[in-house]
Formats: structure tokens, C-alpha cells, sequence
């Protein structure tokens, strides 16, 4: 093998390394895309600190709720309200009833979507139930909040969004925080999930 | 005794008895033989998976297998066609003709070169035993989209991932040696612009590997540790997108078709200019389009995900670069034609598998650029109107050309001529045989028939018939390529160093078969 053989297998071997190491960059890459140009309906996951402004240069648009179970996922779920009518610029509360269903304490997770996929990135939230996980004893019931506003630069040919959130078991991958949970809250460990 | 110690000094030592001349190989010949024969002996399994489908969907109503054995047959077919049949035989063809082609005494790394290939078996036992696990084998479709292939997989996906690994890096090792072959080993005089173009075709395919073989390893890497280490790259729970899993594998995937093909371009090139008797028209111009098809097939992957629900921009970006592609491969069905044009053309069965190529292949194209049409494809995604699209280019695309590259390279690498007649009739049964089978599939995909269901409904059931008989008497015609490939490697009418009539290019300069050792001492290329 001469000298040239040898450099080419190290820019090769090199290649494939950097590849391998490309794709799992893909995946905080596509998150700060689908972010950053609101794509695929992904909405940012953490409290927005944006403030009202006039009313008057506000639009009155129409926001629509729905609600998911994934898979078994056994719960009650639904929106309060199904529909409201609200106007740009200015904050509103809405609150999704839950209500677990099983003789088990268990964990949540919701995940929400936006519908059409451009209106994701006007839609700020102050304050809302999917930045964290929810844990209901058997039986609990409980009306989540969430409190959010579209901006005034939401693009005038959208006049009705849809604002789905699908709620998922996640008690298999929390069992500790689980446990504690119900540590702190004086449970015993006997009505713990499977 | 001095005769023997002659001899001994000639530097061309014959190949080593028995098993172990197989089993321990460094010899570019042998190596080539072994992927071919495995590739075949893949075909035929794979095909034999075919069958059955194509035997449930006889008549509608599920009449012989279960619809999860049913499942398991459409991805295990996949996965065999694509990475036991398809690609093996590329690299096997690669690995008896690149060498001589270039004018190199063998590959470059030939001890990697047996490795690449004899980790192919165990990946592929491993990925077929997984029919006998609990739970059967793998049935998410080739394409083993999560959540399918991570939460609903059946535990025998662990084995696949494995095998995935293997492959990929038997495939991976493989484009190293093409690459490191063709870049170092080229005798002198021949410039890059003067390589044959089945040397060209496959530089880039192999490029094409090192690009995204490592990232199909990452993706099943991914789907590991979801399955196995609580992760969530593609659990929507844990934050993750399944949506992303279809994103890496285009990335993969659609590199990845090219990569099935590009050494098609390249075979064909060679047939059409010998059996028209005239230099390829535009050479430099085949060149060029298969680097362009190459780079621009970075950038259309989402043409598989129309339907995710992408915004508009991506939509129309995807699509309109899709479209792009068709102006090289354009390029390259208008040189062929040109090549042809005025020739003095005869129809030997590789020039008859070439031409059908052309023309087969064109209409895989067309209805490539129907699925392109976004709004369109909402219509016939997921129909058999796909399935009609991508048998096109597979298999009188693909398959056709390493059929062509067989009848066309075989009297030089076993010294027989094969026989001529077979040939022919072996040609007929198959192009009859392919179109029986998948033209149909563009009437019932269009007509709605979704792809991937074990039964349909009432108004499918026709087309559906004569594509079960046209499959049948494909999958038996290719028991009459076994035989005449058998008898030719047998015996038979011997074959000259040329072969072919003007057959241009260095492997055609050295005997028919050529001695085990060939350009020792490399020759000049003007
Ligand atoms: C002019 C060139 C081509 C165009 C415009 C084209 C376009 C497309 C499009 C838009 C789809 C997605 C259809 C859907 O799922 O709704 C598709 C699927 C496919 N194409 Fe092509 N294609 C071309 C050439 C090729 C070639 C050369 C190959 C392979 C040798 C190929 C193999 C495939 C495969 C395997 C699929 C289906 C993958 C799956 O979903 O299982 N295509 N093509
Ligand atoms: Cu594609």
C-alpha cells in the first residue's frame, strides 16, 4: 500500500466516523429547525414571558381544542371548553379535565400540537400542563390550566387554529419519581403503578 | 524439480484446493464469484418470499397465510432484495471488473475484502432465523418506521438491528476497498476521464455509501436504545418524533436507491456501446449527470414523507428538486438512445436485457415524476401505484442490468460461451414475466388498492390475478437463468479473449477465463 492508499483509508474511515455521528446530530438539529421556523406543529416547551399588547390592533380569531389518548392509555381527558373565540394580543386561560380512571397512581405526559403548523410559532404560552408531567392518584380528578396568547403578527389567512394535546402513560420510565411523589404526599407504597 | 521451482517463479500461483480456497480468499476473482453465487442464492429466497405474497393476493379474502406471517414475508422480502440481493451483486460485479477494468492486480485491501464478504452470511442467517424466534420475524415493512419498529416490533427486531450493523458494515468496508482501488491502483495513462464508466458508476456509488451507510448504523442505533435503554429519540412520550425517524431514513433511503442503480448506468453504458458497434455517445456528459444525481440525492428524501404534514415551503422545495433529478437521468436515457442510433446494432441476450433496461427503467422513471407531483401523491402514496413505481426500477432496472452484466462478462470470466437460444428465451420469460406482474400494479394503485394489506377489496381482484401469474412465470424463468449459468460454468463452446465483437476496454486484452492473477505488472493505457 503505498503512501496514498493510506491517506485516502484515513479520509475515508474518517467519513464514515463523521457520518455515524451526523445522524444523531440530525436529531437536536431537527428540533432547533422545527423550532426555530415552527415546523411540524412543535410548539416551544417552556413559559414565555411575552406581554399583552393594544387590544385594538388585535384579530379575533378562533381557537379550537381537542384531546388524545395514546395506545391504552385509560384516563379521561378533554378540553373544557371546545371552542373559544379570543382576540391576538391578549392572554387567556383555558383548562383541560382529567380524571384518572384506574385503582393504580399513575404518571402523564402531555404533548401538544398545532394545527396549521405556521401558526406554532405565534402561539406563547405562560404557563401550561404539558411543560410537566402529571401524577394522579387512583381516582383523582383534576382541571389543568393553560394560559396562552397568539401574537399579532399571526398571518391573516389563519382565522381557526387547533390546539390538540395527546396525553401518554409514562409511568413505566418514572417509577422513582413515582415513589416519591407519593413518599412526600403520605401514601403508602401499596397503590403504586405495576 | 527445476521445472517446478520455474514455475513457482512465475508469480502466478493457482488458487488454493478445496473449502478453504473459499473460506480464506484474498483473490478479487474469487471474492466477486462469492458475492455473486450469495447474491443469486438471496434472489431466490427473497423471491420465494415474493411468492407467497403474491399467492395470498391471488384472490381477495386471506386464503394461505396469516396476516402476520403475511407481514413478516412483505419485510423480510424487502430487506433480502434490497441488501442481500441488489447490493451484494453490485459489489460482486465490482469486485471481478473494477480491478481489471483499471488495469490493478487485485483490490486494494484484500484481506478486508474477505472479511466484507463473509460477515454477509451471518447477518443474513441471523436476520432469517428471526423467523423461527417468538414472536416471529421482523413485520414493519423494509422501511421499519418507529413507532412500528420500536414499541409494536416483536422482539426478534433486536437481531435485525444486528444484522443491520453487519451489513452495513460489510457494504461500508466494501466502498472503502472500490474507492481506494480506483483512487491508487489505476495503471498508468489512465486518467480519470478515461475510466470505463462501470468504474466511474461505482466510485460514486461508493461514495454514495461512505455518506450514508452510517447513518442507516446511527438510525437502528437510535431505535436500540430506545428499545432496550429507555431513550426517546422516537417516542413522542419522551419527547421524541417519530417523524424524525422517517426524516433519517430518507436521508438514508434515498441515496440509498441511487445506490442500486448508479452501477446499472454504468453497466448499460458498456453493453449498448459494444452491441451497437460505436463509442458510447457523450461520455463525459454520463459522467457528469451520475455525479449530479449523486449530490442532488441528498436533497429530495422528503419526497417519501409528502404526507407527514410538512408546510408548504418544504413541500414545494422537495418536489421541484425531485423534478430536477429527472434532467440528468434524462441526460443518460438520450446518450443511450444516441449510442444506439445508426448502429450497427445485433441482439445478443445482454444487449436485449440493455435495451429493455432502457426503456423499463424510463418508464420507472416517468412514474417518478408523477409521485414528485405533491398534491398527487396524496393520492397515491401508499397504493400500489408506489409498488408499480419502485419494481420498475428495481427490477427491470436494476436486476435486468446484473442480468445483463452476467450473460455479458460471464464467457470471460469462466471462458464458455453460454447458450445463446437459453439466453434469449431466458430474456423473453422475464421481460414478458415482469410486466405481466407489475403493470397491473399501476391500473389498482391508481384505482386506490393500498399496498402492504393482505386482502382487498372486491374490484381489485383482476389485476390482481394476472399480476400473480405474471410473478409465477418471472420467479421460473429465473430457475432457467440457475441452469444456464450452471452449464456454462459446466462447459461449453469456448470463448475468445474478446469475446465480443469490439468490445472495448483492458478486462477483454487478458485470456477468457483470465489467469487467477491478472496485471501483475500493470499495463500501459494510452
Ligand atoms: C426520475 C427518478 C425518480 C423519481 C422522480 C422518483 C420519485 C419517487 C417518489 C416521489 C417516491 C415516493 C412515493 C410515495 O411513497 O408516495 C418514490 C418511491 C420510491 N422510489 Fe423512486 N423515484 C425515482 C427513481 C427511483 C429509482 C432509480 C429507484 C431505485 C432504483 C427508486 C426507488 C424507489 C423506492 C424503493 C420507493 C419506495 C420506497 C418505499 O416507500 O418503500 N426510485 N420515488
Ligand atoms: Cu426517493
Amino acid at each position: 500500500m503505498n503512501e496514498g492508499g493510506k491517506k485516502t483509508i484515513k479520509m475515508l474511515s474518517l467519513a464514515v466516523l463523521g457520518m455515524f455521528f451526523f445522524s444523531f446530530a440530525l436529531v437536536p438539529l431537527y428540533d432547533v429547525f422545527c423550532e426555530v421556523t415552527g415546523l411540524n406543529g412543535k410548539i416551544d416547551l417552556s413559559p414565555s414571558r411575552i406581554v399583552e399588547s393594544d387590544i385594538s390592533e388585535g384579530r379575533d380569531i378562533t381557537v379550537q381544542f381537542v384531546s388524545h389518548n395514546n395506545e391504552q392509555m385509560p384516563w379521561d381527558f378533554g378540553p373544557s371548553d371546545e371552542v373559544i373565540n379570543i382576540t391576538t394580543g391578549k392572554y387567556y386561560t383555558a383548562t383541560y379535565y382529567v380524571k384518572n380512571t384506574t385503582s393504580k397512581a399513575m404518571v402523564a405526559q402531555a404533548i401538544p400540537s398545532v394545527a396549521p403548523s405556521n401558526a406554532a410559532a405565534h402561539l406563547k404560552k405562560l404557563e401550561c400542563f404539558c411543560f410537566e408531567q402529571q401524577i394522579l392518584k387512583p381516582g383523582e380528578e383534576a382541571l389543568l390550566p393553560v394560559r396562552l396568547i397568539f401574537d399579532n403578527e399571526l398571518p391573516d389567512n389563519i382565522n381557526n387554529i387547533v390546539l390538540s394535546y395527546t396525553i401518554f402513560d409514562v409511568t413505566e420510565d418514572n417509577l422513582d419519581e413515582l415513589a416519591s411523589y407519593m413518599h412526600e404526599h403520605g401514601e403508602d407504597h401499596h397503590s403504586m403503578g405495576s | 524439480m527445476s521445472a517446478v521451482i520455474e514455475s513457482h517463479d512465475d508469480h502466478h500461483h493457482g488458487p488454493a484446493k478445496g473449502l478453504t480456497r473459499w473460506l480464506f480468499t484474498t483473490n478479487h476473482k474469487d471474492i466477486g464469484t462469492l458475492y455473486l453465487w450469495f447474491s443469486f442464492a438471496m434472489f431466490l429466497i427473497g423471491g420465494a418470499m415474493a411468492l407467497v405474497i403474491r399467492a395470498e393476493l391471488f384472490q381477495p379474502g386471506m386464503q394461505i397465510v396469516e396476516p402476520e406471517f403475511y407481514n413478516q414475508m412483505l419485510t423480510l422480502h424487502g430487506l433480502i432484495m434490497v441488501f442481500g440481493a441488489v447490493m451484494p451483486a453490485f459489489v460482486g460485479l465490482a469486485n471481478w471488473l473494477v480491478p481489471m477494468m483499471v488495469g490493478a492486480p487485485d483490490m486494494a485491501l484484500p484481506r478486508m475484502n474477505n472479511l466484507s464478504f463473509w460477515i454477509l452470511p451471518f447477518a443474513f442467517l441471523m436476520m432469517l432465523s428471526s423467523l423461527f424466534m417468538e414472536g416471529g420475524a421482523p413485520n414493519f415493512g423494509w422501511t421499519f418506521y418507529a413507532p412500528l419498529s420500536t414499541t409494536y416490533a416483536p422482539p426478534s427486531v433486536t437481531f435485525f438491528i444486528f444484522s443491520v450493523h453487519i451489513l452495513g458494515a460489510s457494504s461500508i468496508m466494501g466502498a472503502i476497498n472500490v474507492i481506494v482501488t480506483i483512487m491508487n491502483m489505476r495503471a498508468p495513462g489512465m486518467t480519470l476521464m478515461k475510466m470505463p464508466l462501470f468504474v466511474w458508476s461505482w466510485l460514486i456509488t461508493a461514495y454514495l455509501l461512505i455518506a450514508v451507510m452510517p447513518v442507516l448504523a446511527g438510525a437502528v442505533t437510535m431505535m436500540l436504545m430506545d428499545i432496550h435503554f429507555g431513550t426517546s429519540f422516537f417516542n413522542a412520550a419522551g419527547g421524541g418524533d417519530p417523524v424524525l425517524f422517517q426524516h433519517i431514513f430518507w436521508f438514508f433511503g434515498h441515496p440509498e436507491v441511487y445506490i442500486m442503480i448508479l452501477p446499472a448506468f454504468g453497466i448499460v453504458s458498456h453493453i449498448i456501446s459494444t452491441f451497437s458497434r460505436k463509442e458510447l455517445f457523450g461520455y463525459s456528459s454520463m459522467v457528469w449527470a451520475m455525479v449530479s444525481i449523486a449530490i442532488l440525492s441528498f436533497v429530495v428524501w422528503a419526497h417519501h414523507m409528502f404526507t407527514v404534514g410538512m408546510p408548504l415551503a418544504a413541500e414545494l422545495f422537495f418536489m421541484w428538486a425531485t423534478m430536477l433529478i429527472a434532467v440528468p437521468t434524462g441526460v443518460k436515457v438520450f446518450n443511450w438512445v444516441a449510442t444506439m442510433f445508426r448502429g450497427s446494432i445485433t441482439y445478443e441476450t445482454p444487449m436485449l436485457f440493455a435495451i429493455a433496461f432502457v426503456v423499463l427503467f424510463t418508464i420507472g422513471g416517468f412514474s417518478g415524476l408523477m409521485l414528485a407531483i405533491t398534491p398527487a401523491d396524496f393520492q397515491y402514496h401508499d397504493t400500489y401505484f408506489v409498488v408499480a413505481h419502485f419494481h420498475y426500477v428495481l427490477v427491470p432496472g436494476a436486476i435486468f442490468s446484473i442480468m445483463a452484466a452476467v450473460y455479458y462478462w460471464l464467457p470471460k470470466w469462466c471462458g464458455n460461451m453460454y447458450d445463446e437460444r437459453l439466453g434469449r428465451l431466458h430474456f423473453w420469460l422475464s421481460f414478458i414475466g415482469v410486466n405481466v406482474t407489475f403493470f397491473p400494479q399501476h391500473f389498482i394503485g391508481l384505482a386506490g388498492m393500498p399496498r402492504r394489506i393482505p386482502d382487498y377489496a372486491l374490484q381489485f381482484a383482476d389485476w390482481n390475478m394476472v399480476s400473480t401469474v405474471g410473478a409465477f412465470l418471472f420467479g421460473a424463468s429465473q430457475i432457467l437463468f440457475l441452469f444456464i449459468v450452471v452449464r456454462t460454468v459446466m462447459g461449453g463452446k469456448k470463448a475468445t479473449p474478446e469475446v465480443w465483437e469490439g468490445a472495448q476496454g483492458l478486462e477483454w486484452t487478458v485470456d477468457s477465463p483470465p489467469p487467477y492473477h491478472t496485471f501483475s505488472t500493470p499495463p500501459e493505457v494510452k
